[in-house]
């Protein structure tokens, strides 16, 4: 399904007020998740609001679909996707680009507002790694991510309609425990390949 | 906090369904605590993080209010830009830190209501869809029957356990259903910690298998 957004004019975002340096970039590398990483820390390192409307731009109208899937209506899902844009740009200084793609990151931003605010409990979360003197990201563990990331989501994207169902059944909180562990068509070469990239990534922060 | 020697982990669906973020908080809280002290599954769980990711990225967009970015900035400007935390310092002990959060403490800080035979529990607040509680097994001693609906996760903190099914050590995670009928025996030598997750009486409907509907056999 296309973007409400992607047609440039005549948008809700309307007065934004991009560059139109920043529109032609933005047509070119729509796709291109390492873009969206270089505005997170585009944000991160100097607060840059053109990074943030373009990660706005793409992120918002994808963060209320799923918010209003996981079954928030609209005036609460709008509230909430502010709220997790927001977030975004007010903990930008925690994103590393080696642990999580921008979609990764945003998605585990509007999950956890989507808790509070629909499920309204609390979800521990694991004891955070100390990632030693060396923590700054690797760039070539990032890029490795990126690819897995790119990778899995042309994978979920070929996916046949019910396995898709299935699987976003799961994530947007209307399947059971049990039934998630029923087969769901993951595409497992491509975690599996993830897994192992993180788990190199643990001990190479961890050495 | 993390050990090497965790042979137990997690099923896929916990993890998923923890990513997911649909698990009752007890659950929630046992996962937390197994990922924190098992490199494997906090592995797995990214990549589960990357498909949430990649459904956001390749899912529907809805449309935005008028001025939703405006609203944003306003937002922002409102709660000012964020200082950068340091984390906190790194505390040794035997608890890992989501349980430290709902004791207060470490283990000093547990407070332990005997229930029989020498073994002790404390239960910890959470919602009310499942019941978590620290269970402590005296060396060598068994937990008195502790019949339980539903799905039952029990994650050793200290010392080890033996049951019908396996040992379990630091670190490991035993995933039972209703139908496991287990008597968890402490190791002789350690007293025993653990971590027990349990689908509270008669509130087991998010756990409980429903019917298989015909769309899981694709």
């Amino acid at each position: 399904m296309a973007s409400p957004l992607s047609a440039g004019h005549d948008t809700p975002l309307g007065k934004v007020g991009l560059s139109a340096e920043a529109e032609k970039v933005t047509a070119e590398k729509e796709k291109e998740g390492a873009r969206w990483s270089e505005c997170i820390m585009r944000i991160r390192d100097r607060q840059d609001r053109e990074a943030f409307a373009l990660l706005f731009r793409h992120f918002a109208p994808r963060v209320k679909a799923f918010l209003m899937r996981s079954g928030a209506d609209a005036t609460l899902a709008e509230e909430c996707t502010q709220e997790v844009m927001a977030t975004l740009w007010q903990k930008a200084h925690l994103f590393d680009p080696a642990r999580a793609s921008a979609a990764t990151w945003i998605f585990t931003i509007a999950r956890n507002r989507k808790i509070d605010a629909l499920r309204r409990t609390r979800r521990p979360e694991p004891e955070d790694l100390s990632w030693g003197p060396e923590a700054e990201p690797d760039q070539e563990e990032a890029l490795a991510l990126q690819q897995e990331s790119e990778k899995l989501e042309a994978a979920i994207g070929a996916l046949p309609d019910k396995q898709r169902e299935l699987i976003e059944k799961a994530y947007f909180g209307d399947l059971s425990h049990s039934e998630i562990a029923a087969e769901t068509g993951l595409p497992l070469g491509t975690i599996k390949s993830r897994i192992r990239l993180a788990l190199d990534r643990l001990r190479h922060a961890m050495k | 906090m993390t050990t090497n020697t965790v042979k137990h982990h997690l099923t896929d669906a916990l993890l998923m369904a923890y990513s997911a973020g649909t698990l009752p908080e007890a659950f929630s809280l046992a996962v937390a605590a197994h990922v924190s002290m098992c490199d494997e599954c906090r592995a797995r769980l990214g990549a589960f993080d990357m498909v949430g990711g990649a459904l956001v990225e390749t899912g529907e967009t809805a449309e935005l209010s008028d001025g939703s970015f405006e609203a944003t900035l306003a937002r922002i400007d409102g709660a000012g830009h964020e200082n950068p935390v340091k984390p906190s310092p790194k505390v040794e002990g035997v608890l890992p830190a989501p349980v430290r959060d709902y004791v207060g403490g470490d283990l000093e800080a547990v407070r332990w209501r005997s229930v029989g035979m020498g073994v002790k529990q404390a239960i910890l607040q959470t919602d009310s869809d499942a019941t978590a509680r620290l269970l402590y097994i005296p060396a060598g001693c068994a937990v008195p029957d502790h019949g339980h609906n539903g799905t039952e996760l029990t994650l050793v903190l200290q010392g080890a356990f033996s049951d019908e099914v396996d040992h379990f050590g630091p670190g490991d995670i035993e995933v039972a259903n209703e139908d496991v009928d287990h008597t968890p025996v402490a190791d002789p030598g350690d007293d025993c910690i653990c971590l027990a997750v349990t689908d509270a009486p008669l509130k087991f409907r998010s756990l409980m298998p429903r019917l298989a509907q015909p769309f899981l056999r694709i």
